[in-house]
């Protein structure tokens, strides 16, 4: 079982004072994968990444990472986790070369010299190792962070927002290094807020005020919500969206710049009221795939409501 | 004029506004700003005193006549002198000087009543620990209007010719330690406790709070260094930087301000490592509390104030009123204030040193204790 998962635990829970911030989440993460973990701001993402690299004890729940326990044995687990913080969390008053040297002593590497140049040269920075790490822009210290916490060849990273901030050229050029490195065998789990990135990912987990909402690969985690959506184009599309939101059938509206969509999981309802509705010349309209910003959104309007927070 | 180029009242109040708003939240510094004079007010009103009164005074007296206890009374009259207790001999005042119990002993020679009456003027001596000569000053005044005042009341009908003319007898004052007076040999190594009092708490509790300030903390927690290595491996470099302003201190004490050294270094060195270690649990403890760097600042002003005024570094600790010496008895520079004087200036060894190191081996103890849980919780 260890062997197949990279992560597995199960009703993991943690309380700050009163506050109950994550709510029996379980993780299954294979070897290889990149997992995606999405949710709002506040949801638990960062609690739970905290916990499963034994930088919190979780107040209830178990579980394994790379196979060790997650309660026992949290000095080998951080030995073999690249963990990146959603802030960075290197040292801007230390050179680059200073702040890759104390991370390969850290992690007692044998060949400390050699391994802080290869990641050097493979930044391409070089020339600039010896200049201050505050001096770098942010694209490059979210590389610097990424190089830095898989200097000691982790076999699992912990990546909590690494993209945050970053511009869409970096973004890519970051997700095509995460394709490597999981193609190479690392495990990755990905918090972010972006769609296409949660795209990107082999699985998925969303969760929002502490609770697992759904888990699986992007297909599953659309399908599982059985939505059927059409998108309509053209008109005031703002106007349309109110008028429909109170109208049978249709539980969701989204308005994606020039696109409306709309969802529901009654399909000949739906249908039925938006050709009553926006039918005619003002407006086009066609049945399309359900995308997981539609899903996101439904499981967590679902969710406050279930946790009695208006939206 | 357009009003968006004038100065708007409107939009100066909100700037006012805001800043009482932030004021309020700021707990630490709104505590300042009330705590700050109120403890001021209650340290210089109260508890200094440059005149101190009732310091413990030992009597070695092998003559009791009422010649002897007027004269004690007389002296406690003065308000200077407390009587604590009795002495042997003379080996054992000087001891009791050198460990600090007391501030002064009257030594009473034997038959000294019988000499007076005899017409002899015989001498009587008084010993002062006179390291901080604030502190001895005017009671040594008080002690040389002690001969007349006896010779008043007690030498009176068939003795009253004793009274007249020249004392009765002699009081003859040994200032010891600090025979001259002088200021700087109390004050400069007094300085070594205040320096490292600051710079100890200070640096170990902005070089924790820094950590987390800046986010650096969790990505040290993530790697695989235990907490007590963070912690140890933070503060080492500061036990370093302690031994180097010691060093500095003492040879600036020495060559550039000549206080005499009578004790020895290696005990001295090793005060200094107790003490940095007692102000660096404090640290640890600070910067467990403090939420960032400016906080531990403010806290670190709060210690170290009652630090500067009630530890006997800057006004005789005898002189202060019982609350006030309860609470300097709490702060480990009133101890290492003790130990460097007492090296210094009394050349005193471990024997005479232990009633002020077990103190600070104490203080070192409970706040660690405080410290490690304070520093657990941070982590969760």
């Amino acid at each position: 079982m260890s062997d197949e998962y990279a992560i597995d635990v199960r009703g993991l829970n943690k309380h700050f004072g009163d506050k109950h911030v994550v709510k029996d989440v379980g993780l299954q993460v294979r070897r290889g994968e990149i997992f995606g973990f999405l949710g709002p701001n506040g949801s638990g993402k960062t609690t739970t990444i905290r916990m499963l690299c034994g930088l919190l004890k979780p107040d209830a729940g178990s579980g394994t990472c790379l196979g060790y326990d997650i309660r026992r044995d949290s000095a080998r687990i951080k030995r073999h986790v690249g963990y990146m913080t959603q802030k960075f969390s290197y040292w801007d008053d230390l050179t680059i070369r200073e702040n890759l040297d104390f991370v390969a002593r850290m992690y007692g590497m044998p060949d400390r010299l050699e391994a802080v140049d290869r990641t050097l040269k493979g930044l391409g920075l070089m020339e600039r190792a010896n200049q201050m790490t505050g001096a770098l822009s942010g694209g490059w210290k979210q590389r610097l962070a990424l190089a830095a916490c898989k200097l000691h060849d982790p076999e699992l990273l912990l990546l909590d927002e690494p993209t945050a901030g970053v511009d869409p050229g970096a973004r890519r050029d970051f997700w095509e290094e995460l394709h490597r490195l999981s193609a190479a065998g690392i495990s990755v789990l990905v918090s972010t807020h972006y769609m296409d990135e949660a795209e990107r990912c082999h699985k998925l987990a969303y969760i929002a005020y502490g609770s697992l909402l759904a888990q699986g690969t992007s297909q599953e985690v659309i399908a599982a919500q059985g939505l059927i959506t059409w998108a309509i184009y053209g008109g005031n599309l703002a106007g349309l969206s109110e008028t429909l939101q109170k109208l049978p059938g249709v539980e969701q509206t989204v308005l994606f710049g020039a696109m409306l969509h709309v969802s529901g999981r009654d399909g000949d309802l739906l249908e039925r009221t938006l050709r009553a509705t926006a039918a005619g010349a003002a407006f086009r309209m066609e049945k399309v795939d359900t995308n997981l910003e539609d899903v996101f959104i439904y499981k967590m309007k679902q969710s406050a409501d279930q946790n009695g927070i208006g939206t | 004029m357009s009003p968006l180029d004038g100065f708007s009242l409107s939009r100066w109040w909100s700037l006012v506004l805001k800043e009482f708003l932030q004021l309020r939240r700021d707990r630490l510094t709104f505590a300042m700003i009330v705590g700050i004079p109120i403890v001021q007010l209650a340290l210089f009103g109260y508890a200094i005193n440059t005149d101190p009164k009732h310091m413990p005074t030992a009597i070695i007296g092998a003559d009791h006549s009422e010649m002897t206890r007027t004269m004690i009374a007389t002296m406690k009259t003065s308000g200077y002198f407390d009587i604590v207790g009795e002495l042997p001999d003379e080996e054992a005042g000087r001891a009791a000087l050198a460990r600090g119990e007391v501030q002064f002993v009257l030594n009473i020679p034997a038959g000294f009543t019988r000499r007076v009456l005899r017409g002899e003027r015989p001498a009587l001596l008084v010993e002062a620990d006179a390291t901080d000569p604030m502190a001895t000053g005017m009671a040594l005044a008080s002690v040389n209007q002690l001969a007349r005042s006896v010779a008043t009341k007690d030498l009176t009908g068939p003795l009253a010719f004793l009274a007249g003319g020249q004392a009765p007898f002699e009081v003859r004052v040994h200032r010891l330690y600090n025979p001259e007076g002088i200021t700087r040999y109390n004050i400069v190594p007094g300085l070594m406790g205040v320096i490292l009092t600051m710079t100890m708490v200070l640096m170990t509790g902005l070089a924790i709070t820094r950590e987390r300030e800046r986010g650096t903390m969790e990505n040290l927690l993530a790697m695989p260094a235990k907490p007590i290595e963070v912690m140890t491996g933070k503060i080492v470099p500061y036990i370093a930087i302690g031994l180097i302003q010691s060093t500095i201190i003492i040879l600036a004490a020495r060559f550039a301000f000549r206080v005499p050294f009578a004790g020895s270094a290696v005990t001295l060195y090793l005060a200094v490592l107790l003490f940095v270690a007692a102000n660096l649990t404090v640290g640890i403890t600070m910067s467990s509390l403090a939420q960032s760097q400016l906080q531990a600042m403010q806290m670190t002003m709060f210690y170290f104030l009652p630090n500067i005024l009630l530890s006997g570094f800057m006004f005789p600790f005898q002189g202060m009123p019982a609350w006030a010496r309860f609470i300097g008895n709490l702060l480990p520079l009133t101890y290492f204030n003790r130990l460097t004087r007492g090296i210094f200036l009394k050349g005193n060894g471990w024997w005479d040193l232990w009633p002020d190191i077990w103190p600070l081996m104490v203080f070192t103890v409970v706040v660690m204790a405080i410290a490690v849980t304070f520093y657990r919780r941070t982590l969760d």
